[in-house]
């Protein structure tokens, strides 16, 4: 019952062309360490289902994505994605584009193995004209009030970055808005979970057990990464690194500007990248965001 | 007597975001950006103090936040609200959101996903259609626009409907539509409101100084006068020590270009 890998040993598991949920929202909670090492790996030809943030233009960069499942990519304190955005306007990204809402219920059908959660999110917009694979269906009762079909957003894989795990797979969630982590875990064939702090087995008390938001039947791994979000936001442990996302977008309007960013934050180890970073003490006095 | 109070448009625009959210009744109030959020916190902190609102992260707050640095302000939280009861909300209905949108139209229909170029190879990516679809046709609706032109309130359809709008052929059979409603546009140069017949856009008020072929000129499509259109209503004395104290670094200070008086200066 020891579920414990390296995030190597985690992106040993992916395959090309696999599709693959990551946690978080925008800047907030994403399994970098994990992302990193996909960038650091061959594999290409990936479905990304995400609540983009910097993550996803990364691994855009890095030629990583064929498609895009998604609601939109924002760094919130910098509004736009710089690598998203040109991968979208380059035209090389296949994208489903959808309200956050029908997002979430894609998920949830996935967890609950329906093929899909009618709602009324995405009717009447372009959503529905640039996905036409999108069908409706009409109330079986008296209303007859026709709504959106989402279809179940099924995930080969979900990665996750929580604040505490234990080496059962047991997870602690304590950042002030677990987003919806829970769903990309039951929406997921496996799902690896990277933590700031991991302990052999938990002990809790019924305050702290409140934190525990999906059962570790769903979790395959769990990847021992301090500060393994960083440069996004993992209260109540760091704030984003503000600086290291505005030298990461800077990046992307500079010539050879991808590829300067990879050799000074990819191409190490993650012992090398906190470093580079200031270390764990210094990312972990990161301030919480002002919102 | 009323004593005279200086201002400047933001915080002429401020006090007209704020009436979008007047007898709203018991829902929660959010205004995204600076403006539109101080807006929703002085409809809170003056005629209507049942409005919830949030933090802007994940609690419910019985007194809005100061923008910016809190320095030893202490949030006063009353509730929870993570994303995920945030959507609850939506889908219940009692919420009034105001946002700004890249694109309007005539409609009401908004934009946040991309301008020009094909849908596959968009001119310009902006941050994706968000929660745009499903707040439209789930609850009340404004917005907000810091720079009133023709590119912002366009001629045709918005290029990506994300929010929905009073267009008709949009409507498919046996959608419900009495679900949703869009309630105000707060201009630079204007209030604009969808009363006119078929929820047609008209120009409700005139910032001072702003007449209404100058707002026609700027915008894309044609635009009915209000009955009794006259001037926005000013800030009083008291709305700006409430703005003031929401707003202790002046953030609304950098919102419009060049942060012009609330009264133009006489060309």
């Amino acid at each position: 019952m020891n579920k414990q890998l390296s995030a190597t040993e985690v992106v040993a598991r992916l395959r090309d062309g696999m599709t693959i949920g990551i946690g978080g929202w925008g800047p907030r909670r994403k399994p970098m360490a994990i992302v990193r090492e996909i960038l650091r790996s061959n594999l290409k030809d990936l479905t990304i289902v995400a609540y983009g943030g910097p993550e996803v233009g990364m691994l855009c960069a890095a030629g990583k994505v064929r498609k895009l499942i998604f609601g939109f990519a924002t760094m919130d304190p910098i509004p736009l994605e710089p690598y998203f955005r040109k991968a979208r306007e380059a035209g090389t990204l296949e994208v489903f584009e959808v309200d956050e809402g029908m997002f979430e219920w894609g998920l949830r059908a996935a967890g609950m193995r329906m093929p899909f959660l009618p709602t009324r999110c995405g009717l009447a917009t372009d959503v529905v004209k640039h996905n036409p694979h999108l069908k409706t269906i009409q109330s079986p009762y008296a209303d007859g009030e026709v709504l959106l079909a989402m279809p179940a957003l099924k995930l080969d894989v979900a990665l996750i970055h929580v604040n505490e795990a234990d080496k059962l797979g047991n997870t602690l969630i304590t950042s002030a808005d677990p987003l919806f982590d829970n769903l990309f875990a039951r929406a997921a064939d496996a799902c690896y979970v990277s933590a700031e702090r991991v302990v052999d087995k938990f002990a809790l008390d019924t305050h702290a057990v409140r934190f525990n938001l999906f059962e570790r039947y769903l979790v395959t791994g769990v990847v021992h990464a301090p500060c393994g979000a960083h440069p996004t936001y993992c209260g109540p442990d760091y704030g984003w690194d503000l600086a290291h996302l505005k030298k990461y977008n800077a990046s992307a309007s500079e010539e050879s500007g991808w590829a300067n960013y990879v050799k000074e934050f990819v191409a190490c180890t993650e012992t090398e990248y906190l470093a580079k970073n200031g270390g764990a003490e210094t990312i972990g006095k990161l301030p919480m965001p002002i919102f | 007597m009323s004593q005279h109070v200086e201002f400047t448009l933001a915080e002429l625009m401020i006090v007209a975001a704020s009436e979008a959210w007047r007898g709203n009744g018991e829902i929660l109030a959010s205004g995204i950006g600076v403006i539109p959020r101080i807006g929703a916190s002085l409809a809170k902190l003056t005629h209507s103090p049942e409005l919830l609102m949030t933090d802007s992260e994940a609690f419910l707050v019985s007194e809005p936040i100061p923008l910016g640095p809190r320095g030893d302000y202490v949030p006063k939280y009353e509730g929870y609200m993570g994303f995920d009861r945030v959507f609850e909300c939506v889908w219940g209905g009692l919420r009034h959101a105001m946002i700004g949108p890249t694109q309007i139209d005539r409609w009401g229909q908004s934009n946040l996903s991309v301008v020009g170029g094909d849908y596959k190879k968009p001119k310009v990516a902006m941050l994706g259609v968000r929660g745009l679809p499903g707040n439209s046709i789930n609850h009340i609706n404004s917005f907000f626009v810091p720079n009133h032109n023709s590119r912002a309130l366009v001629a045709g359809e918005v290029d990506m409907v994300s929010g929905v709008g009073f267009k008709k052929e949009r409507w498919e059979k046996g959608v419900r539509r009495d679900l949703m409603d869009i309630r105000r546009i707060i201009t630079n140069l204007c209030v604009l409101d969808f009363e006119g017949p078929d929820r047609a856009c008209r120009v409700r008020s005139l910032h001072p100084g702003v007449g209404f072929e100058e707002v026609q000129d700027n915008t894309g499509f044609p635009l009915l006068k209000a009955d009794n259109l006259g001037e926005t209503t000013h800030p009083t004395a008291e709305q700006m020590a409430v703005i003031a104290k929401m707003d202790p670094h002046n953030l609304r200070g950098a919102q419009l270009k060049g942060n012009p008086p609330g009264i133009r200066p006489a060309a």
